[in-house]
């Protein structure tokens, strides 16, 4: 390397550092600072009217996965834990799945209408973002209760004689979750189908593919990063959703967001709630790990 | 007759509605041999690609019938037609690699693996590229994506094979390289191909037959010799190849030209067109006599060709390609004069 070319090497380095300083000032600050109080946190004694008494204790840690009996001091399963963990998990999942049935269509058809109608129709897609989550996630309710629009229209229509039970059920969490998050699916699908080039559709057709298969062996693998994209955007939130569970779930559909708020509320337990938040990070981080893994085996292949 | 292996009969597209719409395909009617080398040839617009799509299915006709050895394909889609279309844009699958895009075609037929594997080896070996079977299509040249286009239409060894301008793309040595792949290949494997252009050059050099195309309407079908020497109209004349068009009246004795000069043996009535190819003016000496006089205007120099740009005594102008002189001979000078013959046979007469 020619003294001026090193130069040049060193000073667009050093140009890259201040331009992002500003940025690793405040992800330092504002995510890795109060993470770390956290993880502090959850090491410490729980105080008898909440905050944390500064002695060292694995209490927070070991009442996630198991509790103690008052009386006879034996250890069991956490099963209400395990409960929460589980019903998150499998309602996050249950979510993405449905906002990805729902979304890729709805992507499809906007990304394949003339760039100007395409605008709108995004437009329409961002619209409850206006609104704010607790207003949309009550409105819901709103639908769904027994005397509800929901209810009256099926009840007129002659599908059901009585009102379905559908507030405070899981179903209700799910409508609300999926109704919720369908804009995150929706976006970054659309970002990878408006990049796919329509014309494989007619090479995939001219090779004796049928719609399923074009659809599965050349539309799918495709738009794969978007698909990735959205399950991540989407999953993510729902496994820390709160509002959504504590209102449509009405109390009885805790999901890991209300158990955590509960151990800094009324359980008084800051130790087991840092624990739980900890717990979830790992769960989201496992998420990201394998979006990253998907996409670099993108890369890998061209 | 000849064995005819696809056929459009009387196949009319319209696109648009009510009065809006345009015919980019009127009553087209067209007949293509088995093994041919059929070439449809065009400006952009005249309907040539349209009359591709709808063999291969993408399109559906408004009215008429696209025949394949003889059985009605009309309404088969393009998934169920023996059918191979090589893409402008190759539309090569970026997600598959070559080898997997060559066998796209045979898989998605059902074809047992160890069959589409052997298929693949031997398509990729007869378009050269055995030694990129692994790498994905986005790692290879524009001539590389275009064997891999022709290898993957291939394949599923179509009855006919669809060529939507697959060399438009190249630059011009790569494209003269492929023309003679192409013939190679069309040649090895005995399938007829449908080969859409608009560069006339490539059209000639590369088909058994061709088909002129303007304004959705088929112009004139014949081999490249046929087209050249014999063009029916004013449009296939200019089209192919460069020519002189010179008004003249027709007579008894033959076509009057506006300057004076009678041309013999030309069979026309009227006011009409004559054409010229300007290889088959022959300059002579300005005083011979039966020559027409010319005087030479403008000398554009193309190596071994020279054009003449000549100028009759009436004004019209015509031009003529003559052999550059050789090195060191002194050749013509604008403002010579010179004289002019017609090669016997080569004037045409055009209906408008």
């Amino acid at each position: 390397m020619s003294p001026a070319e090193d130069r040049q090497a060193r000073l667009s380095a050093r140009n890259g550092w201040l331009l992002s300083a500003p940025a690793l000032v405040i992800l330092t600050i504002a995510a890795i600072g109060p993470l770390l109080i956290v993880l502090v946190y959850s090491f410490l004694t729980p105080g008898d009217y909440g905050n944390v008494v500064w002695e060292f204790s694995w209490n927070g840690w070991k009442s996630v996965f198991v509790e103690e009996d008052i009386f006879e001091g034996t250890l069991s399963l956490a099963d209400a834990h395990l409960t929460i963990f589980w019903r998150s998990l499998s309602l996050s999942i249950l979510t993405t799945v449905l906002t990805f049935l729902v979304g890729f269509p709805t992507a499809w058809w906007i990304a394949t209408k003339p760039p100007k109608a395409r605008a709108f129709w995004l437009f329409l897609i961002t619209l409850p973002f206006w609104t704010n989550i607790l207003v949309r996630t009550f409105a819901i309710n709103q639908i769904i209760r027994n005397e509800g629009v929901l209810n009256s229209l099926l009840i007129w229509a002659g599908v059901i004689d009585s009102p379905i039970q559908l507030t405070y059920t899981p179903t209700a969490l799910l409508i609300g979750m999926v109704y919720v998050y369908l804009p995150l699916m929706v976006l970054p699908l659309f970002a990878a189908i408006d990049r796919f080039d329509m014309r494989l559709l007619e090479a995939g057709y001219d090779l004796y593919a049928s719609r399923w298969q074009v659809l599965r062996r050349i539309i799918l693998p495709i738009v794969k990063p978007g698909i990735i994209a959205g399950s991540i955007l989407v999953l993510v939130p729902c496994l820390g959703a709160y509002v959504t569970p504590r209102i449509l779930g009405g109390g009885k559909m805790m999901m890991l967001g209300n158990f955590i708020e509960l151990q800094f509320g009324q359980g008084r337990n800051w130790p087991l709630g840092a624990a739980l938040s900890i717990v979830l990070l790992v769960i989201v981080t496992a998420a990201l790990l394998i979006y990253v893994r998907a996409l670099s085996g993108e890369k890998r292949h061209g | 007759m000849a064995d005819v292996t696809i056929e459009a009969r009387n196949t009319i597209k319209a696109f648009g509605q009510g009065a809006q719409a345009v015919r980019a395909l009127d009553d087209v009617s067209i007949q293509i041999n088995r093994g041919e080398f059929f070439t449809l040839l065009g400006p952009s617009g005249c309907g040539k690609t349209t009359l591709l799509r709808l063999i291969a299915g993408f399109e559906m006709p408004t009215s008429g019938q696209i025949l394949l050895d003889g059985a009605d394909i009309t309404d088969l889609p393009p998934n169920r037609r023996p059918v191979n279309t090589v893409f402008q844009s190759y539309a090569l699958f970026p997600h598959l690699t070559v080898a997997e895009n060559v066998g796209f075609g045979l898989t998605m037929q059902g074809r047992p693996k160890a069959e589409v594997a052997a298929t693949v080896a031997h398509m990729l070996a007869l378009v050269k590229l055995e030694a990129m079977a692994n790498r994905k299509t986005s790692q290879l040249s524009g001539g590389q994506q275009q064997r891999v286009a022709l290898a993957r239409a291939l394949a599923p060894k179509p009855k006919v094979l669809l060529l939507d301008e697959p060399l438009s793309a190249l630059d011009l040595k790569l494209r003269k390289e492929m023309q003679v792949e192409l013939k190679r290949l069309q040649t090895e494997t005995g399938i007829t191909f449908v080969f859409v252009t608009h560069d006339q050059e490539e059209a000639l050099t590369m088909s058994d037959r061709i088909g002129v195309m303007s304004a959705g309407k088929l112009q004139q079908v014949g081999s490249p010799k046929d087209i050249y020497t014999r063009p029916v109209n004013r449009f296939v004349a200019g089209f192919i190849g460069e020519t002189n068009f010179l008004p003249a009246t027709g007579g008894a004795g033959g076509a009057k030209l506006g300057c004076g000069a009678v041309i013999d043996g030309v069979a026309a009535n009227g006011a009409v067109t004559l054409t010229i190819r300007p290889e088959q003016v022959r300059l002579t000496a300005a005083a011979e006599p039966g020559a027409i006089p010319a005087t030479v205007t403008l000398l554009v120099y193309f190596g071994t060709d020279t054009h003449l740009h000549l100028a009759l005594p009436d004004g019209a102008s015509i031009v003529a390609r003559v052999q550059s002189p050789a090195t060191g001979e002194a050749g013509l000078a604008q403002g010579q004069q010179v004289g002019l013959r017609f090669a016997p046979g080569a004037v045409q007469v055009l209906e408008d």
